[in-house]
């Protein structure tokens, strides 16, 4: 064997007829061990993402919280971090996030639940194939032109109907907010609710149920976790947020849930802070990783109750 | 009597008939308007932008100048050519990575706490707002790697921001492939890395082409994350080409080149108060918007087509 010059079975060539020589077993047993290594490390290399999030957000936030007490940033309501006489109530900014928030999925529940017991109960295959990809596309839309949209058309638009609206307000970022998560939230409880055997539903049937009933006190009730779990993740999705919001709800830190005003979200601020110079370890560009900090620690906090309501319905059926 | 009770019967059937047919009606009704509604939505956000933009769209000095103070000069050809090489980047460093990483997942990965962990991660990763990426790229690669506000500072972060995407579509890709193929490549005497390297990446190509555009065409959108690491809003000169026509014919200077993005540069003009600028931004809008949607749309086209072949 290992008389066959080695030209003959390079490392490449597919088919070793009359088997290989030792040299070449030898080389291919160690690229095989390379590239499970190379492997492992480029999927080992996306833990060190987050550990560099994590690592960063602390660092930096520390300092901050060294001269600024956790009780003051937490029950303080006005967030004035530029000013001489500082205050850093990061609830200000919360407050905010959470209206906005709180009206996109307002407007995503109904609209979101709607459109997947539609696609899921109703649809025939055809029309459900097609408006998947449309979705997509829906959600492929840069979310910076959802902000122009916001500032530009809807927010004039809402102020023929509602005079006391600002040019800034929190209304009209949180309904376009709103429809952006509408494709993600109604793919995941489409999935879910589709993921309810076939058996359950003809239960239903069987008792003289009509498809709405089925919808309703079947399907629904049994993939609730799986719902609940899509619209959870939408909720981390507004609060995160950023463009939408730094362009049309303005950059007041203003305290209060009032929808018609303008206000800074915690994206909001950060953007702004980033878009003036920041002097590089100011007390200013410390509060911008505090701020980052509680934004990456709600999103986190919905994000696992999520993907565990999410594992829960997978692991049932 | 029992005529009477059966009557009603047919009576009290005939009601629940009605009412579930109402009912049945209403749902449909509701899933329709939906999507009418978001239909609607997308038409007038493009149509919009469209007729708000259409000076300056037709105008091809929009595509050739700089940004300028004078609304009917500026021109968005530095943010074209930023948000070009920034793709770049981001390409050559997410692609691999994030294929690597999908292929150890599926393929290698041994079923143990360590890829769970990573499985978790992937999944949190993904789930994490942009502007947090942002922030991890200001304090690690702006200051502690003193990259700087550069063109090589931005892929990076974007190929962070991509890195799940990708390894999801992957995955997904790589699980379709039926064991038969490998267990075909197996029998002919391939070890492991010949069989993924000859057999299942190969197969995988498509699924894993249609993430990478997915993945690339949100990068392309993304504003945030270049806002935090600063990027500029007036840049007045482009970086120096990467190819050149002197050896050594490739150069890596405009890696360290400041820059704008197209995005950067529609959030700015949509921010100032005149609404010469607003034209601008609309304009700007029309094009990342087609390009979004275009890409967006070849990934679907290759997905139906691939599921297409595998009936």
């Amino acid at each position: 064997m290992s008389s066959i010059p080695s030209s003959v079975v390079d490392a490449d060539s597919e088919c070793l007829i009359g088997g290989a020589s030792e040299a070449f077993l030898r080389r291919r047993a160690f690229w095989n061990r390379v590239a499970a290594w190379l492997l492992f490390a480029a999927a080992a290399a996306s833990v060190l993402v987050t550990i560099g999030i994590v690592y960063v957000l602390i660092r930096d936030s520390i300092p901050f919280f060294e001269q600024v007490p956790l009780s003051e940033f937490l029950t303080d309501t006005q967030w004035t971090p530029v000013f001489k006489n500082a205050h850093f109530g990061v609830m200000t900014l919360v407050s905010a996030t959470l209206t906005v928030a709180g009206i996109a999925l307002a407007v995503a529940i109904p609209a979101g639940l709607g459109l997947a017991i539609f696609l899921s109960e109703y649809a025939n295959p055809k029309l459900r194939e097609a408006v998947k990809p449309f979705l997509e596309l829906l959600e492929g839309v840069p979310t910076v032109v959802y902000g122009f949209f916001a500032l530009l058309f809807l927010t004039p638009m809402l102020q023929t109907v509602i005079p006391g609206l600002s040019g800034f307000n929190l209304l009209a970022p949180g309904l376009v907010m709103g429809i952006m998560i509408l494709p993600y939230t109604a793919s995941v409880s489409e999935d879910a609710m589709r993921s309810v055997p076939m058996g359950l539903r003809e239960a239903g049937y069987a008792l003289g149920f009509s498809r709405f009933r089925v919808a309703a006190q079947v399907v629904i009730p049994a993939a609730l976790s799986g719902i609940t779990a899509a619209f959870i993740l939408g909720m981390s999705r507004a609060v995160g947020e950023t463009m939408v919001v730094a362009i049309a709800a303005g950059q007041n830190p203003n305290f209060g849930f009032n929808p018609l005003e303008g206000a800074a979200t915690i994206t909001a601020y950060i953007v702004q802070m980033a878009m003036g110079d920041l002097p590089h370890g100011s007390i200013a560009y410390q509060s911008v990783f505090a701020a980052g900090l509680v934004l990456f620690l709600i999103t986190l906090l919905f994000n696992l109750i999520g993907f565990y309501l999410r594992r829960r319905f997978r692991e049932v059926y | 009597m029992a005529t009477s009770s059966l009557a009603n019967a047919q009576i009290e059937s005939a009601r629940i008939v009605a009412v579930n047919r109402r009912a049945d009606l209403l749902m449909a009704s509701i899933g329709i308007l939906v999507l009418a509604i978001a239909t609607l939505l997308l038409a007038s956000v493009f149509v919009g932008l469209l007729a708000s933009g259409w000076d300056r769209l037709i105008n091809p000095d929009f595509y050739t100048h700089f940004p300028s103070r004078h609304p009917q000069q500026a021109g968005i050809i530095s943010a074209i050519v930023g948000s070009s090489l920034v793709m770049l980047v981001t390409a050559v460093i997410a692609i691999p990575l994030g294929v690597a990483a999908g292929l150890y997942l599926e393929e290698y990965a041994p079923k143990n706490w360590l890829t769970d962990l990573i499985e978790i991660n992937v999944s949190n990763l993904a789930g994490v707002p942009s502007i947090i990426y942002g922030l991890l790229a200001l304090g690690l690669f702006v200051y502690a790697f003193s990259l700087g506000e550069t063109i090589l500072t931005a892929g990076l972060t974007l190929a962070l921001l991509i890195l799940p995407v990708i390894i999801v579509a992957t995955r997904e890709a790589v699980r379709s492939i039926p064991l038969e193929l490998r267990e075909a490549a197996y029998g002919l005497g391939a070890d492991k890395w010949q069989v993924v390297r000859m057999y299942v990446l190969p197969a995988a190509r498509p699924g894993i082409f249609t993430g990478v555009i997915v993945g690339l065409a949100r990068a392309i959108g993304e504003a945030a994350p270049l806002i935090t690491i600063g990027a500029l809003t007036f840049i007045a000169f482009l970086p120096s080409p990467p190819v050149q026509a002197t050896p050594p014919f490739v150069n890596f200077d405009w890696l360290t080149s400041p820059f704008t993005a197209m995005p950067i540069q529609l959030f700015n003009w949509v921010s100032r108060p005149q609404a010469e600028f607003h034209v601008n931004a609309a304009a700007t809008g029309v094009v990342l918007m087609v390009m979004t949607l275009a890409m967006n749309a070849l990934a679907i086209y290759v997905r139906l087509r691939l599921r297409r072949l595998h009936r």
